[in-house]
């Protein structure tokens, strides 16, 4: 009995999930730290894809990336350097990483080391720059290239310091907590970001940095609301790697977007990508911004939903919809909707206004397609340009393509092995 | 009188499935109506109807 088979297969996969211990172990620079990352590889947000398909925020993170490894001196050179076919362009999922928005990994960066203690494995993330002109968002102006320079310089070796001094930091613990104050891990970051810097401040200042250098990355810290959101992120990719391949499993195990496809893998049909093209946002711009500004979703961030918070966890963060759009109801209500889709909720992260019920957690394509509710993902909205950085925030949903085309291939998969007719 | 005609003399008490507008339509006449938020399998669509049954069974 094939039904069988899944809701086995389903129950193991979600216990795993749930079962996960994401830590915060260290800081390496990407070349030394990410397996099978060469000086020539840049890692990229989303499924696969080659520079002529690229939307302008990615060319514009890769251009900055090269201009900050020194390979390039402009745009115009670092654009040849793109074409000319030397730099393998990888997906971050391919290399246990995970990048928000144009998610570029350059060799020099340095990037978060996340190990899931329960399981062994590691997840890996660049430092979050900020919000507006930020590489992420495809700006590569002269503030920042110096901004990643300080990052690499001072931000960077000031924490892997701290970090040595404390030990591990327990992620899954400190997201269980950020939940009960008003974070959903994805788009609001703000208690995460405080409760990062309450554990790290009492090892940074037994540093042997100067007290200006430890001052600025305090300040760096306190002044960016997203900076645990490039901790959130490897913590949901160590928890979502342990069940990637797990047979008859109609489990979603990664979705991702490059500002062009948006992409799912599910636990059953292995690595293979299903990509659709990626949707336009639906939220709040900056002033002076609109619609028609907005670049197609875009980032690796997703992988919060794909686990059981951001957008999954918005009852839990009303005061979000200030930020994306709608009102606290709106918030409520997507959650409750994402219970229709998945298969269990989570045993850790706990919402106080659904009297503690756990976050739905584990995206179920036959789920997706029967409902046809799609998963709700908390997003920041990328200028379509090349150079230009954040423009909004907002709403989207994948496309129903990724999870029509995965249930048909998850069929196709147990008809070959004769599992069904 | 039929049964159907009694109904209608008694005061109704609606569970409406589908189209939104008969809930909004009842409830301007205060009529006590429930809206159920129904969709179609698969939003209709056959070929994926075919392929979840193939998985449940």
């Amino acid at each position: 009995m094939i039904r069988e088979k899944i809701e086995v297969a389903n129950k193991e996969v979600v216990k795993k999930i749930l079962d996960a211990r994401p830590m915060l172990v260290g800081i390496g620079k990407a070349i030394d730290t990410i397996p099978n990352m060469t000086d020539k590889t840049i890692l990229h947000a989303g499924p696969p894809i080659e520079w002529d398909r690229m939307s302008g925020p990615l060319k514009g993170a890769i251009i900055g990336g090269l201009i900050y490894e020194g390979l390039a001196t402009d745009q115009k050179t670092a654009t040849e350097i793109a074409m000319s076919g030397e730099i393998r362009f990888e997906p971050c999922h391919h290399y246990n990483a995970v990048g928000p928005m144009a998610g570029v990994v350059t060799p020099s960066m340095p990037v978060w080391i996340i190990e899931n203690k329960t399981y062994g494995n590691y997840a890996y993330c660049t430092l979050n720059e900020g919000l507006g002109k930020v590489l992420r968002y495809g700006a590569y102006g002269e503030e920042v290239i110096d901004r990643l320079k300080w990052m690499e310089d001072v931000l960077a070796p000031v924490l892997k310091e701290a970090l040595e001094k404390n030990g591990y930091i327990d992620l899954k613990s400190m997201t269980a907590q950020i939940i009960q104050m008003g974070d959903e891990g994805h788009n609001r970051n703000k208690a995460g970001t405080s409760l990062f810097i309450r554990e790290i401040a009492p090892y940074l200042v037994l540093t042997d940095f100067t007290d200006k250098e430890k001052s600025d990355v305090l300040k760096f810290m306190h002044g960016n609301d997203h900076f645990f959101l490039n901790l959130s992120m490897p913590a949901c990719k160590a928890t979502m790697d342990v069940v990637a391949n797990t047979e008859y499993s109609t489990i979603v195990t990664a979705m991702a977007r490059n500002g062009t496809d948006f992409g799912i893998k599910v636990a059953g049909t292995g690595d293979k990508w299903f990509v659709a093209p990626a949707e336009i946002i639906d939220g709040l711009f900056f002033s002076g911004y609109s619609a028609k500004d907005a670049n197609p979703d875009i980032g690796d961030s997703v992988i919060t939903e794909t686990s059981g918070i951001g957008g999954f966890a918005m009852a839990a963060a009303p005061a979000i919809v200030q930020f994306i759009g709608g009102v606290p109801q709106d918030a409520l209500n997507f959650t409750m909707e994402m219970y229709e889709i998945t298969e269990s909720e989570n045993n850790s992260y706990q919402i106080p206004s659904l009297n503690f019920r756990g976050t739905p957690t584990g995206i179920d394509i036959m789920k997706v397609v029967e409902t046809t509710i799609l998963p709700i993902i908390n997003t920041g909205i990328a200028h379509k340009d090349a150079g230009v950085g954040q423009v909004g925030a907002g709403l989207v949903r994948p496309p129903m393509k990724c999870f029509e085309d995965a249930l048909e291939e998850f069929v196709k998969i147990l008809e070959t092995e004769g599992i069904i007719k | 009188m039929s049964k159907i005609n009694k109904l209608f003399r008694e005061e109704l008490k609606v569970v409406n499935l589908g189209l939104e507008s008969f809930h909004r339509e009842l409830r301007e006449k205060k009529v006590e109506v429930v809206h159920i938020n129904w969709r179609p399998c698969a939003g209709g669509n056959k070929r994926m109807i075919e392929l979840l049954n193939k998985l449940k069974k």
